[in-house]
């Protein structure tokens, strides 16, 4: 039996059924990082003054920096790799998503860096609050990163072939794993200032 | 298939998402820049968070197409917001709590 509503929008909802579904599991995301945000707050407020800022200078702002604008850069591709689907340009779609991935490469690199300057340096989570929540949020952000790669690979290599009997349906489905790699951007736009500048 | 009309929408598309590029990465650099500015800790704060915010406003409305999307996508976010800013007050009470302990 063909699954309904793959292409077409439904009637009530004015979408097809991947994008509300794709759109209340975000919801659920925002949910599930907002509880960490507000873990944050308290954990802030709770050490003493001052005290989160000094614990944060041992974080080294220019690679995240740098690695804000390779996940910046990333979001680019992913959007690029639709609009390219959209265009019928299937060699622009593989070169939009390779580099999609490569830039996802990247970012776990740095991570991968920063990680291991912190335990060279004897830096844990146990060590302070700050550093509790930082690896918390950053390695569940990282895990973000490691699941949407997974599924760019899929998409990129062995998925591709549904452009062939299914191109709209295979267009959406790039929209879809879209709106969830923006999201995972948009969560780090959030983290770097929160973790490395305040 | 895409119609030509289709096809020049998608290629304007494409200009915008290069505008917004652009301004995400300045913006990236003016908030880790104004990080070094000498301010109180709430005015930081209050900075690092706009930009923040507007950031995400822009990968938002643009690269995830919520300002041309149906309205029910819009009326969940819009709860989703509630609830967020309900789990984002809940550590506020407690420092209420604090200072009426004193």
């Amino acid at each position: 039996m063909e699954i309904p509503y793959t292409i077409e929008e439904r009637s009530d909802t004015g979408l097809y059924n991947a994008k509300l579904g794709i759109w209340l599991f975000l919801a659920s995301e925002v949910m599930l990082f907002g509880g960490l945000f507000s873990a944050y707050i308290f954990l802030r407020y709770g050490a003493p003054e001052g005290a989160f800022h000094e614990w944060g200078q041992e974080l080294n702002i220019p690679l995240a920096t740098l690695n804000t604008l390779i996940l910046i850069s990333s979001s680019v591709t992913m959007v690029m790799s639709w609009a390219s689907l959209k265009l019928q340009d299937i060699k622009k779609y593989k070169l939009y998503m390779g580099l999609t991935l490569l830039c996802a490469l990247g970012f776990l690199f740095i991570k991968y860096l920063e990680y291991t300057a912190k335990f060279d340096h004897h830096i844990y989570p146990s060590t302070n609050t700050f550093f509790a929540i930082y690896f918390t949020l950053t390695s569940l952000h990282g895990l973000h990163i490691i699941g949407g790669m997974i599924v760019l690979f899929y998409l990129w290599i062995p998925g591709r072939k549904m452009w062939e009997s299914q191109p709209v349906q295979f267009t959406n489905r790039i929209e879809i794993v879209g709106l969830y790699w923006h999201f995972v951007d948009l969560v780090w736009i959030f983290l770097f200032p929160i973790l490395y500048l305040l | 298939m895409s119609s030509g009309h289709d096809t020049k929408d998608i290629q304007q598309h494409i200009k915008v998402y290069m505008i917004v590029f652009t301004a995400l990465a300045v913006l990236t650099l003016v908030t880790v820049g104004a990080s070094y500015l000498d301010l109180s800790s709430g005015e930081a704060i209050l900075l690092a968070l706009t930009i923040a915010s507007v950031k995400g406003s822009l990968v938002a409305g643009y690269f995830m197409h919520l300002i041309s999307e149906k309205a029910l996508i819009t009326w969940i976010l819009m709860l989703t917001a509630i609830f967020f800013f309900v789990l984002m007050f809940i550590p506020m009470t407690s420092f209420i709590d604090q200072a009426r302990l004193g």
